[in-house]
């Protein structure tokens, strides 16, 4: 499929299928041109039933800096939707490659969530096994993830698997050489990599206005051939329906695609942050209430999908989620000093056997 | 038995990983149909398609960060930066993720990547393009840092580098490409780690690797003819892991050390061997150990280059400094000579 400009180009406005109100909205004549379909009931249930989960887990993650059982933790309060709604669209032979802030993203991959909190947790880098979660560890440098998404895109496309890389980033990681080289890899290779930039209007406290010059970060795939997409990543429902419409697109061997989902980081960059050095209070309030979670329950509960009861039953899982997270959290994590010389070469060097034997004749003197 | 160059070496070393093993990739800027710049990647898009030997997109970090995931999916890729200072934009990919991924995942996810790196100078190559970046890479746990210095250990430590389950930045000496041995290939020297006694002595040592060890054989060899100074030269051949037993043990025997690396001195991997012979063979050593490097400037320009590169002659010099004769306080080390 050889594409025209005009397959580039994002649609005028980001794609929108719910209203700030919950209200079905009309998508407008490019959305529904580019064949993005407004998902089922029952999909989006499930959407909104994880959504809930993970932002119990969320707050439950928040809580333990607080009770000092996490070194760090950066809440994606707000994206919600953008957490969920792409991750739970994979299919199992796809491979996912997230950022730090993307905890939220990694339980509703349905990762175990003491294992995704390892890195914040400080007991190792990564906790997960990421050949068998088909995930990559969470990425802290800025965008370095792009690249390595393009080579494994086209790595599955060479094993003749239909699978898809999904690389999630930010929107200060755009200003990063690394996105421009991940997009251009791709292009060339005809990677099947779906780029989803989460723009949530702050590079810890510098706003996308200081970021970029473009009227949206969905124009920069375009130079590199890569058909771009803008939505509202505040609507789970329009969310839902451009990933699934990127991944059949990369799929079906056209190519990678290069989202923008415009939403909003509701809590400051980490715990340790101060967000209202660098922005209004009114303007947090503003995001509020365009809440994803709100947006579709108030959807879902009048076209009747969602019931009181379902409501109850979630918030009760929710519950036992954070409970079980915050028990397990208890614990004091094993870390074995020994360890360190474990995982740097498949075989120690003798310099490293060395330093091991140093490290352990101290252990046993501590330990009698 | 063939006579082979260094460069024919390392393309029959790559040839060979690609017929053995289905996920060798071999990728980079121009070694598609003009075979690399230094022609080491030379026939193999013809001979094995351009889907195991392919160019990409002039972009380092892009290389590196690619070869990332295609190792993910279970590839071997072998990449190029086509001179040593060109490879810096990729320095975080390599740094950060290949050389820490297997550390990050508890040994879980691996990076059997090789960066091959034409380095080091005189070739008159004008800036940016000669280079010594090993101690960068040297310092960086999760690397191995390989630099062969004959054609023998340019095909074998290849294959090792290819078929080593950890990355490995393969920096190969562009002033020996065109040097020549006979050969019979396959051929398999001394895995990882082993330095190679190239001379033997017994009055002083001098420990070499890459560009400078045919420099510091050549200085040996004046050494023995002019001053009747038996000299023994050590190659590192690889950096990390460094071989403290062969080194080692050669200081203990002549006493007297001298490490010769074409990189700027100050904070380089010369640096780093002195401070091991000195921890290790103290009361062996006659002498301090001394260090002949590049200087602490840039890479100069071609015509300033000789100014620069460890010469044979400030190597004798050096090792004449290496006080000689009539040291009291050497009399037991020529008496257990």
């Amino acid at each position: 499929m050889s594409m025209t400009t005009a397959d580039l180009l994002p649609c005028a406005e980001p794609v929108r299928f719910l209203d700030e109100h919950g209200q079905l909205t009309d998508p407008g004549p490019e959305a529904t041109a580019r064949g993005y379909a407004m998902p089922s009931d029952e999909d989006l249930l499930a959407v909104w039933r994880q959504m809930v989960i993970g932002r119990r887990f969320d707050t439950q993650a928040t809580a333990l800096t607080k009770q000092g059982r996490l070194a760090v933790y950066p809440s994606s309060r707000g994206q919600d939707a953008c957490q969920v709604a792409p991750v739970l669209e994979l299919q199992e032979q796809d491979w996912f490659f997230p950022t730090y802030r993307d905890s939220m993203a990694l339980v509703s991959r349905g990762l175990d969530p003491i294992e995704v909190l390892t890195l914040l947790r400080g007991s190792w880098h990564c906790g997960y096994d990421p050949v068998q979660t088909h995930t990559a560890p969470q990425c802290t440098p800025l965008a370095t993830q792009a690249v390595h998404a393009a080579g494994a895109g086209h790595g599955l496309a060479r094993r003749g698997t239909d699978g898809v890389a999904l690389c999630f980033i930010g929107d200060g990681a755009t200003s990063e050489g690394d996105f421009h080289e991940g997009l251009n890899f791709a292009a060339v290779f005809n990677a099947p990599t779906v780029f989803f930039v989460q723009n949530n209007k702050f590079a810890i406290s510098v706003p996308l206005a200081k970021q970029t010059k473009a009227p949206s970060l969905a124009y920069k795939g375009i130079g590199y051939g890569i058909r771009s997409e803008q939505v509202d990543g505040n609507d789970p429902a329009a969310v839902l329906a451009v990933t699934r419409a990127a991944y059949a697109h990369a799929r079906a061997g056209h190519g990678p695609v290069l989202i923008e989902a415009h939403t909003y980081r509701l809590e400051a960059h980490t715990n340790a942050d101060d967000a209202t050095r660098y922005r209004q209070a009114d303007e947090v309030t503003q995001w509020s209430e365009r809440d994803p979670i709100a947006r579709l329950r108030t959807y879902l509960t009048g076209t009747g999908a969602l019931t009181a009861e379902i409501e109850e039953q979630v918030a009760a899982e929710a519950e036992a989620y954070a409970a079980r997270v915050r028990e397990r959290m208890n614990e004091e994590p094993v870390v074995a000093p020994l360890s360190l010389f474990d995982h740097v070469y498949a075989q120690q060097t003798p310099q490293l056997r060395e330093q091991a034997q140093l490290v352990a004749a101290e252990l046993e003197e501590v330990q009698g | 038995m063939s006579t082979m160059t260094f460069a024919q070496a390392l393309n029959h070393a790559l040839r060979d990983a690609l017929t053995e093993d289905e996920d060798v990739l071999v990728f980079g800027e121009d070694v598609g149909q003009l075979g690399g710049v230094f022609r080491i990647t030379d026939g193999l898009t013809a001979d094995f398609g351009e889907d195991r030997c392919f160019d990409t997109p002039l972009a380092e970090a892009g290389i590196a960060g690619f070869a990332v995931g295609l190792a993910m999916q279970g590839f071997r890729p072998v990449i190029e930066m086509q001179f040593d200072a060109f490879g810096y934009p990729a320095f975080e990919q390599v740094v950060s993720h290949i050389a820490k991924m297997r550390n990050r995942t508890q040994s879980l996810l691996t990076m059997p990547i090789v960066i091959r790196m034409p380095y080091a100078g005189g070739i008159g190559g004008v800036e940016h393009h000669c280079d010594s970046s090993e101690g960068y890479y040297a310092h960086t746990p999760g690397l191995h840092v390989v630099t062969p210095a004959t054609p023998a250990d340019a095909y074998s430590l290849l294959r090792e580098a290819i078929s080593s389950p950890d990355p490995v930045v393969f920096m190969e000496p562009k002033a020996l490409y065109w040097s020549k041995a006979e050969l019979e290939l396959p051929t398999r020297t001394e895995p990882f780690g082993t330095a190679a006694v190239r001379r033997e002595g017994t009055d002083v040592t001098l420990v070499a690797y890459g560009p400078q060890v045919p420099n510091a054989l050549k200085a040996a060899e004046v050494a023995e003819s002019e001053e009747g100074w038996s000299v023994e030269v050590v190659d590192l051949r690889t950096i990390t892991p460094f071989d403290d037993e062969t080194v080692a043990a050669s200081v203990r025997k002549t006493g007297r050390c001298l490490v010769v690396s074409e990189a700027q001195g100050f904070g380089g991997v010369g640096g780093e061997v002195a401070a091991r012979v000195g921890e290790r063979c103290f009361h062996s050593l006659a002498a301090p150990v001394l260090r002949v490097s590049g200087l602490d400037i840039p890479y100069p320009p071609p015509k300033l280059e000789h100014t620069h590169l460890p010469s044979v002659d400030r190597i004798l010099d050096t090792m004449a400094r290496l006080q000689w004769d009539d040291q009291p306080d050497t009399a037991h080390l020529a008496a257990s000579r």
